[in-house]
């Protein structure tokens, strides 16, 4: 129980995954002018998040592995992904219509976010066993969350401030990443506390 | 064929500082310029075989069905690039980790397949790939440079500040990266409007 912990509080916060790892950077700058959309886009990242890595660790442990296929791991994951992304929007659109409304317009966008293969990748690379893999994968949606709303916060700020041209919108909001990514960094080490 | 094909993927549509694509990468192994070129080598050997492949085959490609298939090629390219330096270049392969395989993602790959290479003919379509990647390689070595200049005081591996510099420790984490590359992004505005100011 307490290692489970350490895996989501690593994911999470330790080593956040937009802020630490840079992955799902796009849209991590592209939807986090607006507190709503940020909070709807993390939901539907967190959602397909989990789900993808449910079936990406069945099918490299039942599959691709059983029958010596581990090069196909990269393209087969990437299918795996759009192909999963497509289902969810049908069967969102059909039985969860006002879900759709919040989250529909978001789902086609994360077939290409990295967040989503990095944290499949990630399961595969160290070797987690299941339930790491599902507390792991929780884990990461929530830390991309939680970056995505402080930033949201932050900027909807922002543009009450009289900025210098050059650096308006993607760069400021860089250099705010950045300091909050120094902020991140002092979370380091306590992880050690948690053992 | 035309030349200008090539060169505007390093100045008007330099990836990454004019054309916002690609940031995942850049940020995330730019702390020494050796990282970033053999990132940006990679990057450039995928987009350049992705889009020759796509435009030697753009008619037979049905439209509707044409992003899986870009995708497919685009990982297939990828694991050859994965295997390559897992042979080759052990000690960068490690480096690079799950940033080799996540070049699928690249949005600039993607971007320049649909946009460019399944709708022109093939020379043009190779030289705006190359100039895509020779562009990216460009900011990734110039971003990886600043921060290991800083980071470690030297570049290449080369000692460039002499042994009393203290490193800044700062510039080699995170939160360096997307300082650096915050304030690179700025400047580069700041270029381009001056310019546009002068015209």
């Amino acid at each position: 129980m307490k290692y489970m912990f350490s895996v989501f509080f690593v994911a999470a916060v330790l080593n956040n995954f937009v802020l630490t790892n840079f992955l799902g950077i796009c849209p991590f700058l592209g939807v986090s002018r607006r507190k709503g959309p940020a909070l709807a886009m993390s939901g539907a990242v967190l959602f397909v998040m989990v789900i993808a890595s449910i079936f990406t660790w069945l099918i490299y442990h039942y599959l691709l592995q059983k029958y010596d296929l581990e090069f196909l791991m990269i393209p087969s994951f990437i299918l795996v992904i759009g192909s999963l992304v497509q289902l969810i929007e049908i069967f969102m659109r059909r039985f969860a219509p006002r879900m759709y409304d919040v989250f529909g317009i978001y789902l086609p966008l994360i077939t290409t976010n990295c967040a989503i293969l990095g944290v499949t990748l990630i399961n595969i690379n160290r070797a987690f066993n299941f339930h790491t893999a599902l507390v792991y994968s929780l884990g990461a949606g929530a830390g991309f969350g939680l970056a995505m709303i402080i930033m949201a916060g932050i900027r909807e700020h922002l543009e009450y401030v009289d900025l210098p041209r050059p650096l308006q919108d993607i760069p400021i909001a860089l250099l705010v990443a950045g300091l909050l990514s120094m902020a991140f960094q002092g979370f380091a080490g306590t992880v050690a506390l948690l053992k | 064929m035309r030349l200008q094909n090539f060169t505007k993927g390093l100045w008007t549509e330099l990836p990454v500082l004019r054309v916002l694509l690609g940031f995942c990468p850049t940020l995330a192994v730019t702390n020494r310029a050796e990282n970033g070129l053999v990132m940006g080598l990679a990057t450039t050997f995928v987009l350049f075989f992705s889009c020759t492949l796509i435009s030697i085959f753009k008619k037979l490609i049905p439209h509707r069905i044409r992003i899986p298939i870009f995708i497919v090629v685009i990982a297939s390219f990828v694991t050859i690039v994965d295997y390559l330096l897992a042979a080759y270049y052990w000690e960068m392969h490690k480096v690079l980790g799950i940033y080799i395989p996540l070049i699928v993602v690249n949005c600039l790959i993607l971007g320049r397949v649909e946009a460019f290479a399944s709708k022109n003919p093939v020379g043009d379509s190779m030289l705006d790939a190359l100039g895509m990647g020779v562009g990216f390689t460009l900011v990734l070595v110039v971003l990886g440079s600043i921060r290991e200049l800083f980071g470690f005081g030297t570049i290449f591996s080369h000692q460039v500040i002499g042994k009393p510099y203290e490193p800044m420790v700062l510039m080699i984490i995170p939160p360096g990266a997307l300082l650096s590359l915050g304030l690179l992004l700025g400047l580069m505005n700041l270029i381009r409007d001056r310019m546009e100011g002068r015209r």
